[in-house]
Formats: structure tokens, sequence, C-alpha cells
């Protein structure tokens, strides 16, 4: 299992360029209001691609369809190979397609760490063995361990998770993504509400994953968005308007005129 | 212990003891108590020793406590556990009871028999109303369970095969005989009691081995937040419903006890009566511990003796639905996270308690 950052001197990014999560005219309409439309992507290991746009374009119905939440109205997606459009949310997981929350989701009343242990149950087989404590669960603690280590929250294993800080709360939410042994993470705004010194490390641990990890980030703080995004794909109204390396984001006209503004 | 270890903030700032407390239940998520098998085995040992003691009455008020415990620790299963709050679990109970009695016959049946007949009845049942309940949630959750439940009800109480309102006898109890010899005889009083005994006993392990295990963390984990289990990839329905149907045959087993313990099945044990008395008495001891399930069923059947008795209370005793309702609304304000907080609720009264600890339920 791979889910924790390669060492620094592992193979890097370039090397592993086919795309390993794809949609292809992706469309989901609630009631004739189309969310998400004719959207197209890839997410490639070695790079993070982020995707931003004002409140309402989107970004959320478009990691809400890709991680098999919400079904999509039209369109495909293929996840290593496979055509993944049709599969369940928790199938989809299991093949390695992990997800954040924008809003945090956690086991608010159980240990920071049996949180991730729970997580990483997900794969273990024979779940149905009734005798074999939870709490014996070799192979769930050590991985839990280590996506804790990761995600930068090893002091904290034996904390009641509703304790931890906001911004603790939100690397709790990345390592037990992480804890899943995901290829792909899919992140809803994991900086949203963190301080500068908590954005930092979060990017420094984002900077670290995607040397083994496709990375899709949705994120409205542009200066991280900037400083990480080897890729940006621009949303208005449910549709894609540019999507590009972040130098020619930053200068593409149409994106400036929806979104960015001129202080950019 | 549930109280103490459950999510509650205010305890991490008390005294050592109580952050051992927080600390020591995080392997297993807030679901060891205190004194971890002591207290239920001492308490399994002083109910076997009752009988030296008590009268023939009285131990058969123990036999039907100790059956409505192993009903409402199967109801904590899907209420505590797993956070599936069901108003039709009498079906399950009623299905044991009759098929017991259908089974047994004219003649009387084997134990070896209709134990894996009336589980398995009301585990087959539990497997029609679970895959169609579980698909919805919160209060539609509730009303399917009912509504399934009111189902089996009228065909027990409308059928002729069903015997109709007045139910049906049971002549002959249940035996367990091995090459001819007797080993055991429900139909009298000592055999019935330790039989009822060690199913009370086996019940409670196997719940506390359940959530114990992978597959309890992971009913405990859809309680708390099933949208986070389906995104690292459990699949939580076959869980659901799992954990439903086990509730269902163990709500059978105590179905097969009732029958035999009162030679008799009338429809009222499929009503909707039943399982919101259960549900009470889950709420009453504490929703989230074993422990709470079982003191609950004991106060709440010792409540309903107390207040039915008319040499204690004279004509007040036909209200006792009345006194009963009261006396519980009064104990649930009082006590939000049920009897099994009592103790909790002590130590913040105490002077120099915690002021904030037991403010709040744990969920």
């Amino acid at each position: 299992m791979s889910a924790l950052p390669a060492e620094a001197s592992g193979p890097r990014a370039a090397e592993a360029s086919a795309s390993l999560l794809e949609a292809i005219g992706l469309g989901k309409r609630f009631r004739g209001l189309a969310a998400v439309d004719e959207v197209s992507l890839d997410l490639c290991v070695g790079e993070i691609h982020a995707v931003i746009g004002t409140n309402g374009a989107g970004k959320s119905t478009l990691i809400n369809l890709l991680s098999g939440e919400l079904a999509p109205s039209a369109g495909s997606i293929r996840f290593g190979g496979d055509d993944v459009t049709r599969w369940s949310q928790p199938r989809r997981a299991r093949a390695g397609l992990g997800r954040s929350y924008q809003r945090t989701t956690i086991f608010a009343e159980f240990s920071v760490l049996e949180n991730c242990r729970l997580a990483a149950q997900a794969k273990e087989p024979r779940p149905w063995l009734v005798w074999e404590r939870a709490a014996d669960d070799r192979r769930g603690i050590a991985t839990a361990t280590r996506a804790l280590a990761a995600a930068g929250l090893d002091g904290d294993a034996d904390r009641i998770a509703s304790t931890l800080s906001h911004g603790a709360k939100r690397q709790l939410e990345i390592a037990m993504c992480l804890a899943t042994g995901p290829r792909a993470l899919l992140l809803d705004e994991p900086l949203a509400g963190m301080g500068a010194e908590e954005t930092g490390r979060m990017l420094t641990l984002l900077s670290g994953l995607k040397a083994t990890h496709a990375i899709l980030l949705v994120e409205h703080d542009m200066d991280a968005v900037f400083r990480v995004a080897d890729r940006i794909t621009v949303m208005v109204n449910g549709q894609v308007i540019a999507s590009d390396v972040p130098e020619r984001i930053r200068n593409d006209r149409a994106v400036r005129e929806a979104y960015l503004g001129d202080d950019h | 212990m549930a109280s103490d270890g459950a999510g509650n903030e205010a305890s991490a700032e008390v005294g050592a003891g109580d952050v051992r407390a927080v600390v020591g239940a995080l392997p297993d998520i807030g679901r060891h108590e205190a004194g971890g098998w002591l207290v239920p085995g001492a308490a399994a040992l002083a109910i076997a020793a009752l009988p030296l003691v008590l009268s023939p009455y009285a131990q058969d008020v123990v036999v039907r406590i100790a059956i409505y415990a192993i009903f409402a620790l199967s109801l904590e299963l899907l209420v505590g556990a797993t956070g599936l709050v069901s108003l039709g679990h009498a079906a399950f109970l009623g299905i044991g009871a009759y098929v017991t009695v259908r089974a047994s016959g004219d003649s009387g049946g084997s134990l070896a028999l209709l134990l894996p007949l009336a589980m398995g009845g009301a585990a087959a049942y539990a497997v029609v109303v679970g895959a169609l309940s579980l698909r919805t949630r919160g209060v539609y959750f509730i009303m399917v369970t009912l509504a399934f439940a009111q189902m089996a009800y009228f065909v027990v109480h409308d059928t002729k095969a069903g015997g109709g309102s007045d139910g049906i006898f049971l002549y002959v109890k249940p035996t367990l005989a091995i090459a001819g010899k007797t080993l055991l005889d429900l139909g009298e009083r000592m055999p019935l009691y330790y039989t009822v005994l060690a199913a009370l006993v086996a019940t409670y392990a196997f719940i506390a081995l359940l959530l114990g295990s992978r597959f309890g963390h992971a009913l405990a984990g859809i309680r708390v937040n099933e949208q986070r289990m389906r995104a690292a990839g459990f699949s939580t329905t076959p869980y659901k419903l799992a954990a439903f149907v086990i509730a269902g045959a163990l709500a059978g087993l105590a179905g097969l006890l009732l029958a035999v313990k009162d030679g008799a099945v009338n429809p009222e044990l499929l009503s909707w009566h039943e399982s919101g008395a259960v549900l009470l008495m889950v709420i009453f001891g504490g929703i989230g511990s074993l422990r709470g399930a079982v003191i609950g069923a004991t106060c709440f059947t010792l409540l309903k003796e107390l207040f039915q008795s008319e040499a204690l209370l004279g004509s007040l005793a036909s209200h006792w639905q009345l006194t009963l309702g009261l006396t519980i609304i009064a104990f649930v304000a009082a006590l939000p996270r049920g009897l099994i907080g009592l103790g909790a609720r002590l130590r913040v009264m105490r002077p120099g308690g915690l002021a904030k600890a037991g403010a709040r339920p744990s969920r």
C-alpha cells in the first residue's frame, strides 16, 4: 500500500503521466439546472490539478460526481482503466478513489487513531470474523499510524477527534482519506478556515503526496492554488472555461474577466 | 464507560481518574464500561444464586426480567450500536413465540429444533423488513418498521393459522433430550430459570463480542457518520442489514423463552405497545450501553409489577400505564442518559464535581 508520500528521492511526477482518473463530458442537472455541464478533465499521478471557480460554479458537485456520491446525468468517468460511471461510492473508494469533504466529516466521538483505523478497515477482508478484536487490528492500526504521521497528527493519536482544533480536524480528514490507501485524492477545500501556518503545513503535505497520488484540489485560496497547482481548471456556471498551467491561467483574459479580478 | 468516553470534552478537563477513563476507552471507542466483565459477571452469579432466597413468584419475575433483558439487548444492537431506531421490534419477539408454539404442536417439541426455528423465523422476517426499511432513514425508518410489525400483528390476529385474538396455548413445554434421555425439561421451574439465565448471559456476551469486533466498530462508524463510512469504502447497507437480522434473531430467542414461560402466546406480543415498551427499556436504561439495556428492562418490569399491584395501590393499579408512563417521563427528564448515567450524574452533583460533565448526552 502506498498511501503515504514517497521519500523525496522517489520517482518524480513526469514519469507517470498517463491519466488515472478521467471525466468525459460529465453533466449533472438538478431540476433542469445544469450544475455541471459537459465537463471533461483528467488527473495524473504526480500532478496537483486545481479546480477553481466562484461559489455555485459546480466544483463540489463535480467532486460528488467523481467520487460517486451523485450519479451523473451525462458523460462517463474512467478510473485506472475501468469505466466506473455506474460504480457505487464505496466500490470506487475501495478501488482507490479517496475524497475529503468541505464540511469536516469525521467520527467526532472516536479517538483520532480510531478514525483512521476505521477508514483503513474498509479494505480489510472478512469483516464478519466477530471474534477478531478491532483493537487487535494490527494492519489497520499500522496503516492508521502511518497516515497520521503523514498528515502531521502523530502526537494526537489518542485524543478524541472532537477535541482537535479546526485545522487539526482538517488534517485528520486528509489522514482518514490516506488511511484508505487511495491512488487519487479528491480534496474539497482542504484549506477552508485554516490559519497561515496550518495552510503552509497542508500545502507541504499535498506537495509531498503528489509524487504517489493523483490529486484534484478544489480550493478558494488563490495564493495557495497558484503555489502548489500544476494545472488549473476554471469553472463558471458549471462549465469549464479554461484549463491550463498556472502561468497561462493567470494571464488568460476570459478567466480574468470571469473570475480572478484585476489584482491578479 | 460509555458516558465517560463518548466524545465528552468536559472529561478531559477533570481529575486524573477521569482522564484515564477517557484514554482507556480509546481502542474500543467508548464502549468499554467501568469494571469490564466484573460487573456483569458478578450480576450473573447473583442472579444464579437468587432462587435460594426468592419465592417461586419472585423467581417468576426474575425470569420475565431476564427475557425482557434479552429483548432489550437485541434492540440496543440496533438503536444504541448502529443508530437505527426501530419501532417494530416486537414483530420478531412475536414471531419467535408463535413459531415455538406452532412447531411444538400438541406433543411438545425439542429445544434443539425449536431454537433454530424460532430464531430463524424471526431472522427471515428481519431480512425482508430490513431489506425494505433500510432504504429509508430517521422517522421514515421508524414508520416503516412500525408498519411491518403491524402487518405481522394483523396476520396472527386475524387468521386462523395465527390463532386469532385469543392466541394459542403451548400445552407441552419443550425439552432437550439426547438418545432418549431428557437433559432439560423447560416445563419445570429450575431448568427454565437457568436456561433463561444462560440465554441472557450468552446474548450479552455475544453482543459485547460483536461490538468489540471490526464489524461492531463499523456499525459504530455508521451510527456516527454513515457518509464518511461510504466515502472510506464501506458498503453500509449490508452491515446495517446484518445488524438488523442478528437483532431480529435474538428477539426471536426472547420470544421463544417468553412463550415457554407463559405457556401461551397472543397477538399482543407483536403489538406496537410491546415495540414501544422495549424501546422505552433501552432509553430508560441508557442508550449506548449493554448494561443500560439490562437495567432498563429490569426497572421497567419491576415498576410495571409495582404499578399493577392491586395489593399495594388499590384501584390505581388499573391505571398502571399512566403511573408507569409518568414515572418514566420523570426519570428520563432527570437522567437524559438513562439510569446508567446515574453514577456520572451523582459525581457531578457532588460539591466540587464537574460543572459540565453529563450536561450533554453523548449523542
